[in-house]
């Protein structure tokens, strides 16, 4: 057991659950639980989309894959920002402006038809699920590394104090501890970025001259194509990356937190400066784990390369800046797998319950009591699965997040806010599509697939190439809401859609 | 509150904000700024993987060692940070148009 790494993680879940009691004493109401009261600030709500946004899979996965493959590593730190334009002029100031608490909520604001409702709900709980069993795999397997703890000793640590700050502190305390773990990425990744920049003199140049000879691949590192070899893979994971940030529906709840569309908007700005600058330093991070770690040492801790990043504080800065990284991804894992189990159960309570079941008329009371048994619930179903899960490679399921997310999500979400035709029938084909086919592909695709035993979960032969669904399941879900609202009789409702366009964009009757 | 009122309004109501100049002016001038910028910055990302993916132009050296790819990939960077700086300065000006629709619309009713 490495004591100053356990003492750092000690430390994170002490402030972590001092944090959840003061915030328990505020979710006095269900719009405290769901959306912290819609008090956060711009800055505040800013750091807390970083913090829920920048995982495990962008601090560890990022860093080890431009440590591993240089350049193809790095599309992913691309993507994931660009997608805040997508955010930002498309998406934020109208949802705020037409929603209460979930996705959902607005959708609901042009058709009040309850089976939208509940499949919006549907695929808001199926994302947020199929992202959480990868962060507890993930998180499993990285404190199995970090502190030698076994793997389901681990996952249950992760697992309980989620459901704790969730059912305690509600938005409040996710809020919280998702802007604690921004800041507290961005100084261990600062640090470390610095220290390397020195060890390449300070000099941009330098560093690309020591990198093209400091790993085995010579200087293809530098280049294109190491990892990415097929176009229409390359360009389908890159689309899925841009398109799907604007329809996750942990990140969509972060702007009900917000009094309106204005401070929607600044919280978007902030996050962009700070998931920028940190994506920006994944470089060093990459760069400084392949030169100053070493290929085989991080291929050998982890074949994916998910430890580059502690290896390389370790390498820096002996074992207390490797306790101190570890603690950092510790806190970055806690805060995402929060939000997506309040996310989760949000959609549960208020959608399922509240909306449907009850038709509205459920108590403060029972909304939040349904609230905390419905995040018991979500994390008890995550739990169950990440632990079934050990064995397999599950880090696509990331991914296909991104992918149901963009495919299912994001056609409801421009057509409802822009397209005056639009109606029920368009919306659930373009849910059901976006997400049969999204689902459908991966199930069928290399990632589950392969002719070699033990590299995907089943083996055989993929009926579909490539690794990433995007690029069909992106447009199908675009084209089904398109021709299932042209090829049903209903008439287009001018006088709501009217409604949602004054509402969405002026902000009035913003609750 | 004045802000109450604003918010009871009826599907009549609506369309007579709708119709309003002032509202279609901020419509069309929103339109006039997002379409192009959000087809500017699709085309800008997507060019990076359809270059790296189908030509190796971008594998030519700009300074040193640096290739082109790597300064277009940074240039996603100051992309991004730019066009959400004009996205912010412009929004204060619609919502300067947006406040006086609402200061229209109580006058009115």
């Amino acid at each position: 057991m490495n004591t100053p790494a356990f003492l750092m993680f000690l430390a994170i879940v002490f402030v972590t659950l001092i944090i959840t009691y003061f915030a328990s004493k505020k979710n006095k109401n269900a719009s405290e639980f769901y959306t912290a009261g819609g008090g956060l600030t711009g800055w505040q709500n800013g750091l807390a989309i970083a913090g829920d946004y920048m995982s495990a899979a962008s601090f560890l996965g990022i860093a080890g894959a431009v440590a591993l493959t240089g350049f193809d590593g790095f599309f992913y730190s691309i993507g994931f920002l660009v997608a805040y334009l997508v955010v930002l002029y498309l998406v934020a100031e109208p949802l705020r402006n037409l929603g209460k608490y979930t996705f959902a909520d607005m959708i609901a604001a042009r058709f009040n038809a309850k089976k939208i409702r509940g499949f919006a709900a549907m695929n808001t709980m199926a994302i947020s699920i199929f992202y959480m069993i990868a962060q507890l795999v993930g998180a499993g397997a990285l404190i199995k590394l970090l502190l030698g703890l076994e793997y389901t000793t681990s996952v249950l640590i992760v697992g309980v104090l989620m459901t704790v700050y969730v059912i305690f502190g509600g938005m409040h305390a996710t809020s919280w501890v998702q802007i604690i773990k921004a800041i507290l990425l961005m100084a261990g990744t600062l640090v470390i970025s610095i220290i390397v920049f020195a060890k390449f003199n300070f000099s941009i140049t330098d560093m690309f001259a020591q990198m093209k000879t400091a790993t085995p691949l010579k200087e293809a590192f530098l280049n294109p194509g190491v990892k990415y070899k097929d176009g229409l893979d390359t360009l389908s994971l890159n689309m899925g990356l841009v398109l799907g940030t604007a329809g996750l529906p942990h990140i969509l709840v972060r702007f009900f937190t917000v009094k309106d569309a204005k401070t929607a908007r600044s919280s978007v700005v902030y996050a962009t400066w700070i998931i920028g600058i940190f994506y920006v330093m994944t470089i060093f991070l990459g760069f400084g784990a392949a030169a100053f770690v070493g290929n085989a040492k991080i291929v050998a801790a982890n074949p994916a390369g998910n430890m580059a990043a502690p290896l390389l504080a370790e390498a820096l800065g002996g074992n207390m800046l490797f306790a101190f990284v570890s603690a950092v991804a510790f806190a970055t894992i806690l805060a995402v797998v929060a939000g997506l189990v309040l996310t989760a159960a949000t959609a549960f309570s208020h959608d399922f319950y509240n909306e449907i079941l009850r038709k509205g008329k459920a108590t403060e009371k029972q909304q939040v009591r349904m609230a905390r048994w419905a995040s018991i619930g979500v994390s008890v179903i995550s739990i169950i699965l990440a632990l079934g899960a050990q064995t397999l490679n599950v880090a696509f399921l990331v991914s296909v997040a991104f992918a149901v997310a963009a495919s299912a999500n994001l056609p409801v979400i421009l057509y409802t806010i822009y397209w005056k035709r639009f109606n029920t029938t368009g919306a659930i084909w373009a849910m059901a599509v976006g997400l049969v086919t999204a689902i459908g592909l991966v199930i069928i695709s290399p990632n589950v697939f392969s002719p070699e035993a033990g590299k995907a979960i089943f083996v055989g032969e993929p009926l579909f190439p490539l690794t990433q669904p995007g690029i069909i399941s992106i447009p199908l879900g675009f084209i089904a809401g398109y021709l299932g609202t042209i090829f049903s009789r209903q008439k287009a409702d001018v006088k709501k859609f009217e409604e949602v366009l004054v509402k969405s964009n002026t902000g009035i009757g913003i609750r | 509150m004045e802000a109450k009122k604003i918010n009871d309004l009826s599907e009549s109501d609506y369309t007579s904000i709708v119709q309003s100049s002032s509202f279609q002016k901020l419509l069309s001038e929103k339109k006039k700024f997002i379409i192009p910028f959000t087809i500017f910055f699709f085309c800008f990302y997507f060019a990076l993987p359809i270059l790296t993916s189908y030509s190796t132009i971008l594998n030519h050296k700009f300074v040193g060692n640096i290739s082109w790819a790597w300064v277009f990939a940074f240039l996603q960077f100051v992309m991004t940070w730019a066009l959400c700086m004009i996205y912010y300065k412009k929004a204060g000006k619609f919502d300067d148009m947006t406040k006086q629709v609402i200061e229209e619309r109580r006058n009115n009713g």
